[in-house]
């Protein structure tokens, strides 16, 4: 810190150029989430307004009766989330253990790759794919959403997983096989403990991106209006999904109720970031404190 | 917010460029650097967006349409009738397609004033059906609301009977295929049932509707046409050209006058003739009178500002709109629309007069 002072005390004409455009466009980001957010909010006061607290309770979603309730569209979007993340995870976990400390060397690259390969694949085709293949059998619903979404987060969740897992330190891999471990053992005593924090912080990401996909919910998970149910296999809706669908010929107050959606849906990332970062945070603090 | 998606759309798309330059957004410029003397009018880009229903006639139109006047650019962007109407209200694009009518509280926000409607063309809704060994199909209006809202769940039931005297149906359960996007296939269609239905449609009309649980969603006519296509026991309504476009079945439907008609270009603009058109040429087709009229026909409009500070865009906004008005009606039928009957098309092309430039 000290350092950093003297070195601002020394700045001359282009570190103050760069300290100035460094923090301008630090400034810009900030300015515009608060713009978005105050823009969006005021632009759903209307349904706010209109349905009361009902908004966040009533299972009823009619454009007709002008009756919009959210419930329904917060529920598919944690469900279908949920059920990405219970699918997504093991096999990302899977392969990301599988290339750090399994794979042959020839083949680690080529996986790698593989797996990369499949986050540039635009999720409107991972929709239509949904469609053809899986609605055949599963019929558009939470759970084919859920297969679809766990597809689209498997290669966030497997990369930033690979990386954190290879950055466990070797010493300390070589003193568990030192004691005797197995390699499965080694990676219980060594890996995990490692990498933990991580791990959940690459898991919250995929699910924070499983909550806000767009596309390929809307294709697939059967746009019903007002589904409350465990059932994975009933057509349902997401928060994402009913706003892609909904907005082109959406009225005044349906719009509004859109829009009110999508701050819904804003806050509901922003808490579930909020509280990876306080797990991530806690469980790398608890791995240093039991470094020490 | 919508203007601001459009822009980013735009920007995205690269689809409306020089809209700036032909708006002359900085009236400065125009001072420190003479615009240079256009000669025969210049270059024009007009900008529209709005109902997906009459897109495949846009696009066919300005092809057709800017091959010979080289000196005029349209882009339409589709997107759904209410954001059409949107966009327009807020100056976004010069003209809007639109399947329904600005309400009048949306119509007092528009930012250009009064508006005129310009009816373009006619189409039918299909109730398209796969069901095996049942090339014929005839449904009353009663009858399709009741298996539309799931009341009739079985294709043997007695009041789908009732209307195919003699016909041998089998006992399979329906699956009925509808729209997940807000769609003006649905409001109309709804808006078909609510009336013709005698009660019998319990669901209410509007861009989506509260569809019961056991139902299924497409995205777009294209989508639905492709459950049908996928599903024994499947119905859904679909416009023509993707009904045909699917070698889908569709059912004969049952007019005011008692017939049971096909859906053709023909019958649509036979329910054309049987409609009242008012003042400002605004109509329902829906249900209209006439013994060869196809029920369920709807109807979509080109919307414009009666008056715009843009000259040269109204004279060639007034270009285009006569053609779709004369010319462009000749394409119509190969595109399974049908063209506006002789008298409503007399009355638009009449009412280009109250247009400025």
């Amino acid at each position: 810190m000290a350092r950093a002072l003297d070195l601002r005390g020394r700045g001359d004409g282009a570190d103050r150029a760069f300290r100035g455009l460094a923090i301008g466009a630090a400034t810009v980001v900030l300015v515009v989430l608060g713009l978005i957010a105050a823009t969006m909010t005021r632009r759903a006061l209307p349904v706010l307004e209109h349905m009361g607290p009902g908004f966040f309770t009533s299972t009823r979603w009619s454009p007709a009766d002008e009756e919009f309730g959210a419930l329904p569209f917060v529920w598919g979007t944690l469900y279908t989330a949920a059920i990405a993340i219970l699918i997504a995870v093991p096999v990302s976990l899977g392969v990301a253990l599988f290339i750090t400390q399994l794979a042959p060397q020839r083949l680690k690259k080529p996986l790698v790759y593989l797996v990369d390969l499949l986050a540039v694949v635009p999720s409107v085709v991972f929709g239509l794919w949904g469609i053809l293949v899986l609605s055949p059998h599963l019929g558009r619903s939470f759970l084919t959403a859920g297969i679809i979404l766990a597809i689209m987060i498997i290669p966030i969740i497997t990369s930033l997983s690979r990386e954190v897992i290879e950055t466990t330190p070797q010493p300390e891999k070589e003193a568990a096989y030192g004691l005797g471990a197995t390699r499965w053992e080694m990676i219980l005593a060594s890996v995990w403990p490692h990498s933990k924090g991580g791990l959940v912080g690459a898991v919250m990401l995929g699910l924070g991106r499983a909550m806000g996909e767009t596309i390929a919910a809307a294709l697939v998970i059967g746009s019903a209006l007002g589904q409350l149910t465990v059932n994975p296999l009933a057509p349902g809706n997401s928060m994402p999904a009913v706003i892609a669908n909904e907005w082109g010929e959406a009225d005044e107050l349906h719009k509004s109720a859109l829009i009110a959606l999508a701050v819904l849906l804003f806050v509901i990332t922003i808490i579930v970031n909020l509280v990876a970062s306080s797990i991530v945070r806690r469980s790398m603090a608890r791995t240093a404190g039991r470094r020490t | 917010m919508t203007q601001k998606m459009s822009v980013l759309l735009c920007l995205a798309l690269a689809a409306c460029g020089g809209k700036k330059d032909s708006t002359g957004a900085d009236p400065g410029s125009s001072v420190t650097a003479p615009v240079p003397p256009k000669s025969g009018g210049g270059n024009v880009d007009l900008d529209a967006s709005g109902s997906t229903f009459q897109k495949t006639y846009q696009e066919s139109a300005i092809e057709a349409f800017t091959k010979a006047h080289s000196g005029i650019k349209i882009n339409y962007g589709g997107g759904g009738s209410g954001k059409g109407r949107q966009d327009l209200s807020d100056l976004v694009v010069d003209f809007a397609g639109t399947d329904s009518l600005f309400k009048d509280a949306d119509l007092a926000k528009a930012k250009g004033g009064a508006v005129l409607y310009f009816p373009v063309l006619l189409g039918p809704i299909t109730l398209a059906y796969n069901l095996d060994g049942v090339d014929k199909l005839q449904l009353s209006p009663a009858t399709a609301a009741k298996i539309f809202d799931r009341e009739i769940k079985k294709w043997n039931d007695p009041a789908i009977a009732a209307d195919n005297p003699g016909a041998k149906l089998p006992d399979t359960d329906i699956v009925v295929a509808h729209r997940a996007d807000g769609s003006g296939t649905t409001d109309n269609f709804t808006k078909y049932l609510d009336k013709a239905s005698g009660g019998a449609w319990k669901l209410k009309s509007g861009s989506t509707v509260e569809w019961p649980a056991d139902t299924q969603a497409g995205q777009g006519n294209a989508g639905v046409a492709q459950i049908v296509k996928s599903t024994k026991g499947a119905i859904g309504y679909v416009d023509l050209s993707d009904a045909k476009a699917s070698a889908l079945h569709y059912a004969n439907v049952k007019n005011q006058a008692g017939k049971f008609i096909e859906p053709t270009a023909a019958s649509a603009s036979a329910a054309g003739d049987g409609i009242d058109v008012k003042d400002d040429l605004t109509f329902s087709a829906l249900d209209a009178k006439g013994d060869a009229a196809y029920p369920i026909t709807y109807q979509s409009w080109v919307v414009v500002y009666a008056k715009t500070n843009k000259a040269e865009h109204a004279a060639a906004l007034k270009q285009y709109l006569q053609y779709l008005l004369t010319d462009g009606q000749k394409m119509l039928p190969e595109l399974d629309f049908a063209p506006l009957p002789k008298s409503l098309q007399d009355k638009a092309i009449a009412q280009l007069g109250k247009l400025a430039g």
